[in-house]
């Protein structure tokens, strides 16, 4: 009993090597509880890892098996990565992403904190919760569902068009979806329809850890809500503010595949064609493997790198890490 | 002074209500909309401006598209596959989350690190394609289950849980002799099941969902999902829109006339039924999964 609990307390010390094994035996059914998950992140997420070899080599299927064929292809070092940067779709690739993201953020940042304080602020609870069911939905249905719907409604005879005609916006259906300049703001607006709502339980979970007894003196000195919210409820959120508006700027190169992919076609290619949906039709549908696995490394690379240094800016901040 | 007050006071309250009604509008009445237009007549459809109510009420669609062959054989394989997926990813990621759960665990700090990393930096599309051929999963059933296996941001939700419950009764357990493997098995599993019923729900309504899998992963077309299948009626559709009136007929005689939006409005509001079957239990769940999941990250 007695070195079994010294076993259980010498947690990750550097035990001495002849140690390791009757630690190891001791516990034996934790590792083997952890054994599917060891394998499935060996086979699924390693294993893709060291599959990026292949944007440094001319993969040539033909040559046999998968490992086979990939460490026995040319070794061309970084001419994949040369190539998507000097051919001319670097530019509009980037431009593509970082417009989406962006655009996304200018509204679907802002928009469940406006929403987090409006329900707040709102006293008739039926109202309330019709209003957060009803606005949480979007979030848990597919990005197919959604497209399906955002189609439909966009349509030359569909809601939207309708709603413009009668307010007369315009005279003649504007076709949205087949028109390359509306189609970073369907996304964006896509995404905010999806999130918002959700997004909005973070705020209201920050504004609901606010002490009560501060609105009671805020009131008892005599200050109306537009003050509360301004110097109460508004202070309060900030922290949680700039945490999320941190997080979302690691995100900017991760413009979703689905939306892009389901609601691009082929007339707005130009502007929905994003580094995945880019990486996607070389790779998958021309059969240009390495350089699609280059472009896909890029950004998966670029995007781990701005994450570091996000979570590095939030332990700063906050005193904590992400991580 | 104090009149004008509660005006203002009163204007706040207005602005208030019509901005709530506005979000409220705007997420329930897309889903209304595609409601009635799945429930009006197919070729009537075809005139469009339906925006409040059916104009010709029938539920033909659904019966149309329940006695498709593709549908129904792409429910089935969803059905199946939300089923299998969900447990074996729950047995899965509580096993996994058990034990990281014990920070004494040899090497702890490196498996932590060994699983939390894929979190955060992948193989990434192409070599992903490449792995799951090379395992020969593609036109297999598994591959809707295992490359989506663990869950690592669920098993931190998990792992957090099982952290907090209290220490006492499984060290008692140890003392009347029980292994680890009983402890996980006849203690933390049941007192688990709260996190396990949120978690679980997350991922069930992430297998209905998925669709990237099968439009890749699979040709055969027994295998193909309900969302796989829906993308491919929004394809059709999209080029539809582009393409002239005899392609458009000659795309009608196809076993789908995507053609009509009342058929694919009823393929959409089947694949979205569930979800909000499933809904007020979500409500009540993931609220405490998204809180958690915001103290730990």
């Amino acid at each position: 009993m007695q070195t079994d609990l010294k076993l259980r307390e010498g947690t990750d010390l550097n035990l001495p090597r002849r140690k390791v094994w009757p630690v190891f035996k001791q516990q034996k059914y934790l590792f083997l509880l952890m054994l599917p998950a060891l394998i499935w992140a060996i086979l699924f997420a390693y294993a893709p890892m060291a599959g990026l070899y292949m944007s440094f080599v001319n993969y040539q299927p033909t040559l046999g098996r998968f490992w086979y064929s990939l460490f026995h292809s040319e070794f061309v070092g970084l001419q994949w990565f040369r190539y998507f940067f000097n051919n001319g779709d670097f530019l509009i690739i980037m431009r593509n992403t970082l417009a989406s993201t962006l655009i996304t953020l200018l509204f679907s940042f802002p928009m469940p904190i406006l929403i987090a304080l409006a329900i707040n602020e709102i006293k008739n609870v039926q109202f309330k919760k019709i209003v957060q069911t009803s606005s949480y939905l979007p979030y848990f249905i597919s990005w197919v569902i959604a497209a399906n719907i955002i189609v439909t409604l966009l349509s030359s005879d569909g809601a939207v068009n309708a709603l413009l005609k009668f307010f007369h916006l315009t005279n003649e259906s504007i076709l949205f979806l087949q028109n390359g300049k509306y189609f970073w703001w369907i996304v964006a607006l896509g995404n905010t329809w999806k999130d918002m709502g959700y997004s909005s339980i973070m705020y209201l979970a920050a504004i609901s850890s606010i002490n009560p007894e501060l609105y009671e003196a805020a009131k008892v000195d005599g200050a109306n809500r537009f003050k509360q919210i301004r110097y109460i409820t508004f202070p309060h959120l900030k922290p949680t503010i700039v945490i999320l508006l941190i997080l979302a700027m690691g995100g900017i190169l991760n413009a979703g595949f689905d939306q892009h992919f389901l609601l691009g076609n082929d007339l707005t290619k130009d502007y929905s064609d994003v580094l995945s949906t880019y990486s996607f039709r070389y790779g998958i549908q021309n059969g240009m493997f390495s350089y699609a696995s280059a472009v896909g490394m890029f950004s998966s690379v670029v995007a781990f790198i701005i994450v570091v240094i996000v979570n590095q800016i939030a332990k700063k901040i906050n005193g904590q890490s992400l991580f | 002074m104090k009149n004008q007050k509660t005006l203002t006071e009163h204007l706040f309250d207005a602005a208030l209500y019509l901005f709530l009604t506005c979000i409220f509008l705007v997420t329930f009445y897309p889903f209304w909309n595609i409601l009635i237009i799945s429930l009006n007549d197919a070729t009537d459809s075809l005139r469009g401006n339906l925006y409040f109510w059916p104009r010709e009420f029938t539920t033909a669609s659904y019966i149309t598209i329940f006695r498709n062959p593709e549908i129904w054989s792409a429910l089935q394989v969803t059905a199946l596959r939300t089923v299998i997926g969900t447990a074996m990813s729950i047995i899965c990621i509580s096993m996994l989350a058990y034990s990281l759960s014990k920070r004494y665990l040899l090497g702890w700090k490196y498996f932590s690190f060994f699983f939390v990393f894929t979190m955060y930096f992948g193989g990434g599309l192409i070599p992903t394609y490449m792995v799951i051929k090379a395992l020969g999963l593609i036109d297999s059933f598994w591959v809707f289950i295992f490359p989506g296996l663990i869950g690592v941001f669920l098993m931190i939700l998990v792992r957090t849980f099982i952290e907090q419950l209290p220490g006492e009764i499984e060290e008692s357990a140890k003392i009347d002799g029980a292994n680890d493997l009983q402890v996980f098995v006849r203690i933390v599993l049941p007192l688990c099941v709260p996190v396990l019923a949120t978690i679980g729900l997350f991922l069930a309504i992430g297998h209905w969902n998925a669709w990237y899998d099968s439009y890749i992963y699979t040709y055969k077309p027994e295998l193909k999902t309900l969302q796989a299948v829906l993308v491919k009626i929004l394809n059709q559709f999209q080029t539809g829109a582009m393409m002239t009136d005899a392609q458009q007929l000659a795309q009608n005689a196809k076993r789908i006339p995507v053609s009509s939006e009342s058929i694919r409005m009823a393929v959409t509001m089947v694949a979205t039924l569930p979800i909000i079957m499933v809904y007020p239990f979500v409500q009540k769940y993931f609220v405490k999964g998204i809180m958690m999941g915001a103290i730990k990250s």
